[in-house]
């Protein structure tokens, strides 16, 4: 299906990676959006409260982002596409909402701008430190996907992909930038709607007397029903069975959890979203996401200049983790070097992946910039040696 | 108003049954429990008024209440503890053709969830809210909630409770609700009449029912059992419609104001959106469709 041309703002821009990220909702079919205002994320919606109402749709400012969080997931059982924009103290109250999210497979977008932190931290300034967050802050066990955009041209692309994996894998999928890459402006292209490729919503086919709203197709993912239309169907935070009902039982929790994790097996094998440079010959694999892979690039390019086969991986898909792929050039690789602006998150993934194959170098930075090239091009040195 | 003769449908035992998931029977509500009532009273409340039950979608947060949601043939939704309203507002927003009830415990929307009621209501946002209030917080076992009664006892409060209460009616009222009303399990002909009008009325409408928790609330403080509860709410009760909501608090054995106290018009929030957006963009605004095909 091709993106709805009401919501395309067809053209070349120039845009900071905020709004960007805003045009990307609107060209996905969002039409709900719902927020609590936060530094350096309110752009997005701000810009989206001040489209909104031209194209068609609501934005409504919440009382609090617990609210913002799951207003989203009405209006999503309700018909709409739908998405919340936060940052660091504000995604921290959405996690149960994220976890409900998950739990009700309910397909929707969290947009999260890193700042530093914990806590207030440092609100204007940039962060990669909710990385584990992201994953790993609803209580329980699920799935989610993460997707870490490095330009604005990025945060509009990538965020109509957000949209789409949503809407394929019925999971919240998070849109994790960072303060530098929502504030940087540069040349935005948005294409005409019909280059726009949106997943469309998966309706069930079936008439309500069969309908058993969690009954997963061959992907593993259920189909689901629209609000109002007769279905009478029943949506629980609960454990529940495929008719959606409550069950306490050692078998249903199994059954429900270990599938919410095992849909997204296609996209943590093969599918996952990367940009790969010079691995034939590297004996270095820079692996990095967000502002810090454009830091890493100069660093990666001086290094080849000085004769270091380093190569360059930038994860797009952050989660769910290529694993795969990482443990697959861990076998060839003399060691990989992770800069990040956090104490070390994604790290321990690749440390996981290389399975001590391959030496893994952390380059961490407590954030509020971003690294100096040079300390990325030592650890390559050093650990080219 | 004329009260409808319920009929049985064939094969039920009940004429409330079409209305219920009744392959989840039985229920988990105690012997003497009065939220079953409530839900009886819905049930012909939504019999009455007609409405279309597939355009009617009910959110319920968490607790004994809140297992509302799960029993009712309706859409339904089981949320998180405290935000049944911002879903609600946010299903509602994004279809305005449906009718979005909430029905949910004292705890769960006036404790974790106050904040969103106070909004909900300031914003008119076209929402029916049923609070089923026991005075606890029943399924975790009885601690106090905010509308626990001075001197009650509670899991939490061992010694006797002694924090100021909500009184909910008048926090709805002040927070603009356009309907305010107040039953007990007692009043079931008033209740359901009530729902019904809620269901016909648009904006902000609250309905507190008081309902007994006899396994929880009443045995800790020898309150006796759910009969018992009825007993009190009979002699304790006095109808004033269009009493001053300030005047109604609530106690532990003192006297109860029932009625409807207030029932105003206001614009609600999708009326107040579409003036202003009208007003500042003229032919340019663009109406939100009800649930987009996407
Ligand atoms: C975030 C969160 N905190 C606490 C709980 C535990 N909890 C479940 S129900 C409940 C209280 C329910 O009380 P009330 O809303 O009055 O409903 P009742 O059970 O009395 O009908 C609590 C505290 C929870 N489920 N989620
Ligand atoms: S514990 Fe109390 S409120 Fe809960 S079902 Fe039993 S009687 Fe009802």
């Amino acid at each position: 299906m091709h993106a709805d041309p009401k919501g395309v703002l067809t053209g070349v821009h120039f845009l900071d990676g905020d709004h960007a990220c805003c045009e990307g909702t609107l060209a996905a079919g969002a039409r709900f959006a719902a927020g609590y205002p936060i530094t350096p994320s309110t752009e997005v919606v701000e810009r989206f409260a001040s489209r909104i109402p031209t194209v068609g749709g609501i934005f409504i400012q919440m009382e609090d982002e617990l609210a913002a969080s799951i207003a989203i997931q009405g209006a999503v059982w309700a018909g709409a596409k739908a998405f919340t924009v936060t940052s660091g103290p504000g995604f921290s109250l959405m996690m149960e909402h994220i976890g409900l999210a998950a739990m009700t497979e309910t397909p929707c977008v969290f947009v999260d701008v890193q700042r530093g932190g914990p806590s207030t931290g440092l609100p204007t300034l940039p962060g990669q430190a909710d990385m584990m967050q992201a994953r790993w802050g609803s209580h329980g066990d699920y799935g989610i996907i993460a997707l870490c955009p490095n330009s604005p041209q990025e945060c509009f692309d990538l965020t109509i992909q957000a949209f789409n994996l949503s809407e394929e894998f019925r999971v919240p999928v998070m849109m994790m930038m960072d303060e530098c890459v929502g504030h940087m402006t540069e040349k935005v292209v948005i294409p005409e709607p019909d280059q726009i490729e949106i997943t469309p919503r998966r309706y069930t086919k079936l008439p309500p007397e069969e309908y058993r709203p969690f009954e997963p197709r061959e992907d593993l993912v259920p189909d689901m029903a629209r609000t109002g239309e007769g279905y009478r169907f029943h949506i629980t935070g609960l454990t529940h069975d495929e008719r959606g009902y409550p069950n306490m039982s050692v078998e249903t929790q199994d059954r429900l959890v270990r599938r919410l994790l095992a849909k997204l097996n296609p996209l943590a094998n093969g599918r996952s979203l990367c940009e790969t440079e010079n691995l034939e010959d590297a004996d270095v694999v820079v692996v990095s996401y967000g502002i810090t892979s454009r830091v890493a690039q100069r660093a990666i390019q001086l290094a080849r200049s000085r004769g270091i086969r380093a190569g360059k991986f930038r994860l797009i898909t952050a989660w769910p983790f290529p694993a795969e792929r990482i443990r697959e050039l861990a076998g060839r690789v003399k060691a990989f070097v992770v800069p990040e602006l956090n104490l070390g998150q994604m790290v321990l993934e690749v440390e996981r992946a290389a399975a001590g194959q391959a030496k893994v170098i952390p380059v961490s930075h407590a954030g509020g910039t971003v690294h100096n090239p040079d300390t990325i091009l030592n650890a390559i040195v050093e650990a080219a040696r | 108003m004329t009260p409808t003769t319920l009929e049985i449908p064939d094969g039920a035992q009940n004429p409330v049954e079409p209305f219920l998931r009744m392959d989840r029977m039985p229920h988990i509500w105690c012997p003497g429990c009065g939220i079953g009532t409530t839900v009886n009273c819905f049930t012909r409340a939504l019999l009455d008024s007609k409405v279309n039950l597939d355009k009617v979608a009910i959110v319920s947060g968490i607790g004994c209440t809140g297992r509302v949601a799960g029993y009712a043939r309706l859409d339904s939704f089981h949320t998180t503890h405290g935000r049944a309203i911002p879903f609600a507002t946010g299903m509602k927003l994004a279809n305005p053709e449906l009718q979005v009830v909430v029905y949910s415990g004292d705890g769960d929307l006036f404790a974790i969830g106050g904040n969103h009621f106070i909004h909900a209501a300031r914003r008119n946002m076209d929402l029916k809210v049923i609070c089923v209030n026991n005075m606890t917080y029943a399924m975790t076992g009885g601690q106090s909630s905010s509308t626990t009664p001075a001197h009650v006892i509670s899991a939490t409060a061992p010694y006797g409770a002694f924090e100021p209460t909500f009184n909910l009616v008048a926090l709805a009222e002040a927070a603009g609700a356009s309907y305010v009303a107040r039953w007990t399990t007692y009043h079931v002909k008033q209740l359901s009449r009530s729902m019904e009008e809620v269901l016909h009325k648009k904006g902000f409408c609250f309905i507190e029912v008081l309902s007994p928790c006899p396994t929880l609330y009443q045995r800790r403080n020898k309150m006796g059992d759910g009969l018992d509860a009825m007993k009190y709410y009979k002699q304790a009760s006095k109808i004033r419609n269009g009493a001053p909501t300030g005047e109604c608090t609530l106690s532990k054995s003192g006297e109860i104001v029932v009625g409807k106290f207030v029932d105003r018009d206001r614009p609600d929030y999708l009326e107040l959106l579409r003036a202003q957006m009208t007003e500042a963009l003229g032919e340019r605004y663009v109406e939100s469709e009800a649930s987009c095909s996407c």
